[in-house]
């Protein structure tokens, strides 16, 4: 194995005309330090706007609420308006601790459950996306599982733009989870005829509960 | 997988013929430049990432091993692992070798285009694994037993009516009553069969976007989710990925995400866009306990010492393929192994060897499309001619055309000789055409006028028709 490292290593050293295992240049480690940006995109509405605008562009749907109070009604009028008879599945964060929501189900999520409440670290203005961390409060697979996935946004956790997410992921959590999911909108496929179908895999319906608060 | 890519005349011919193919093809054509289209019409940042994804590839070329090396640390220190294969064989031998140590009997794939260039499902299957295919085209081929004919959509080729006859062979325990006619019925069933794949699957293997030294993460770009429950619901996740896929940091791989989708689906951003970094950690409920990364070269090394490097820089959006005319006329499968379309055309000759794949650079007309489209600038016709150079030195091209084009050698080489034989030949053409415009059909010419007639020439040659025109010029005051 290392033999193959060793040959690929040396392949490419020698492809540029230096000895192999030279110490990297200063241009590299200066890349690392500095993460320079490259173009990034513009728009004229406010952040939340345009996030709204792309989160409708995606296929998913959202309510803006004041508070959990709130949230817990829009919640219980999405699951009566799609039909949901089975109670929501909560992950277990902080957050969700609070919403007063007598039926809502906190235990782990399986395969079966239809719907699945989570909260996402930020929104992201550019891409309408939602991003989720992996961790004990907001596990992956509620991001995947159920056919409903429903997704608590702090309004004032809007970032622009990709490398605010970036920069505010490194800030707030120092290292990367396991996984950053940016979620836009519900899972789709076209492989059948270049039509989209929503509902592939994941999700067939995400639905945002926007949190307003006082910000 | 075996290619038949030496056999691109027989293939195209065949494809040509088939109608349902023909269909399939101009439908799934227009849809994908006409998404594109409207796309970069709300992106008039385009030219300014083009340009700079053009110099994040380049920069990180460069420095190729610095970077791999600098990942390498990271997927470790974030509790994975990093294997190095030279070719396909070496990376079959790794992944069939973790999928043993990981104890798996069911294996749950990604979409992975390294994974079909190393063969990794025959591989998987032969060591006695159960393979699936997740993503809905790749799981339609793999029930067809097909390559997949596009880099992003497998199953373009294949209808409606063609899939639900695929489902009805292979889910008989539906039963034969149920209506399969629409898409969603479709989409559904497939769902319902893959979604206890993924919960029965003990590895999930997906193939990477882009590699980010800077944090060791790999970033898998999807709609439909299944390169996420492959990863994240099996006890080991290895990602296979060639060694161009590296970029140095997330800053670098926003630029090209900012391209991709927009490139290849006209999405401005898919559905989902993951960062993988590492193991489940100790906080984790799901995710896989095992982390690797298989970095393949596969010829990746050498095409960075010579004119092909360039190449290093594609993304696999599949933007060439959606506006190459040949391969909006012969489809994929004709290309004859995992690569189509432009950058199949330079990618496969390469990867296969010398005189395995001599017609696919030759099956282009050099129109540039290609080129225009590609978010990665790369000089795609040049890189054809450039194969096309090799095989002439290495005296490749079929006789006639050594001897056709040594003719016209020695012509061009004699100005005036080669104006008084054009003269002739057009005159003759034009006599021949007798006032009709066209011509059925040219000696020496009958597989060209086959298909199409020859525009008879209408008048005297260009450079005729320049010196009478230079002449009238002097004569006025």
């Amino acid at each position: 194995m290392s033999d193959a490292r060793s040959t690929i290593l040396s392949r490419i050293a020698a492809a540029h005309g230096r000895p192999p295992e030279a110490d990297a240049p200063e241009e590299v480690s200066r890349r690392l330090r500095e993460r320079p940006m490259g173009p990034q995109l513009h728009w004229q509405d406010s952040d939340r706007e345009r996030f709204l605008a792309r989160l409708h562009a995606a296929s998913a749907t959202v309510d803006r609420v004041a508070d959990l109070g709130d949230a817990a009604a829009a919640l219980e009028d999405y699951l009566n308006r799609e039909r949901l008879e089975d109670p929501a599945v909560l992950a277990p964060h902080p957050l969700l601790h609070e919403l007063p929501l007598p039926g809502a189900l906190r235990r782990a999520l399986s395969g079966d459950d239809r719907t699945a409440v989570t909260v996402a670290f930020a929104g992201v203005a550019e891409t309408g996306s939602l991003a989720l961390l992996s961790g004990s409060d907001t596990p992956t697979a509620y991001n995947f599982l159920p056919e409903h996935l429903v997704c608590v946004l702090e309004a004032k956790r809007i970032v622009a733009n990709l490398e605010d997410l970036w920069a505010r992921i490194r800030a707030e959590r120092g290292t990367l989870p396991r996984t950053v999911n940016l979620v836009t909108g519900p899972s789709r496929t076209a492989d059948v005829e270049q039509t989209i179908q929503l509902g592939a895999h994941g999700p067939r319906r995400l639905h945002v509960l926007l949190l307003e608060g006082e910000a | 997988m075996k290619s038949t890519a030496h056999q691109f005349v027989a293939n195209a011919r065949a494809a040509l013929a088939d109608e349902q193919l023909k269909v399939a093809l101009d439908h799934a054509g227009t849809g994908f430049v006409d998404k594109r289209r409207a796309a970069l019409a709300e992106l008039p940042e385009f030219e300014s990432l083009r340009q700079a994804a053009r110099e994040i590839k380049d920069h990180t070329l460069a420095q190729l091993d610095h970077y791999l090396l600098r990942f390498e640390r990271q997927v470790q220190s974030a509790g994975g692992q990093v294997h190095w294969a030279r070719d396909s064989e070496e990376a079959q031998q790794i992944v069939v070798r973790l999928c043993r140590e990981a104890g798996a009997a069911r294996v749950a794939k990604g979409k992975s285009m390294v994974g079909e260039e190393i063969g990794i499902n025959p591989a998987l299957e032969q060591a006695g694994f159960d393979v699936i295919e997740t993503d809905l085209g790749e799981y339609i081929i793999q029930l067809a037993d097909e390559p997949p004919s596009h880099i992003i959509a497998p199953a373009v080729h294949k209808n409606r009516a063609q899939i639900a006859a695929l489902f009805r062979e292979h889910h008989s325990r539906y039963g034969p009553e149920r209506p399969l006619d629409t898409i969603p019925e479709l989409v559904d069933e497939a769902r319902q069969v893959l979604r206890q794949q993924f919960l029965d699957a003990d590895v999930g293997i997906t193939g990477a976007n882009f590699l980010i030294a800077d944090s060791g993460s790999a970033i898998i770009v999807t709609n439909e989710g299944n390169g996420d429950l492959s990863a994240t619901l099996p006890r080991s996740h290895i990602v296979l990925a060639g060694i161009d896929k590296i970029v140095p940091t997330l800053e670098d791989a926003t630029v090209l995400l900012r391209l991709l989708a927009r490139s290849a689906t006209g999405q401005p951003f898919t559905a989902y866009t993951t960062v993988f970094t590492g193991p489940k950690r100790a906080e984790d409920s799901a995710g896989p306990a095992q982390f690797h990364v298989v970095l393949v070269d596969n010829g990746r090394s050498e095409m960075l010492a010579g004119p092909f490097r360039e190449m290093l820089r594609c993304i696999r959006c599949g933007a060439c393929l959606n506006h190459c005319p040949v391969y909006g006329a012969v489809g994929g499968h004709a290309y004859g192994w995992v690569y189509p379309g432009p950058m199949g055309a330079v990618l496969t000759p390469l990867m296969l060897g010398e005189g395995q794949a001599d017609d696919l650079p030759n099956a282009s007309t050099l129109c540039g499309r290609c080129e225009q489209v590609c978010p990665m600038s790369i000089p795609l016709p040049q890189l054809l001619r450039e194969h096309r150079h090799r095989q002439h030195l290495r005296k490749a091209e079929p006789a006639r055309a050594r001897w056709a084009i040594a003719v016209w050698a020695q012509l061009a080489k004699r100005p005036r000789l080669y104006r008084k034989v054009m003269g002739l030949g057009t005159a003759l053409l034009a006599r021949i055409a007798r006032g009709r415009g066209r011509l059925r059909s040219v000696p020496l010419a009958g597989a060209w006028t086959a298909s199409r007639d020859l525009p008879a020439p209408q008048g005297p040659t260009f450079l005729q028709q320049w010196a009478a025109r230079r002449d009238t010029d002097k004569e006025r005051p």
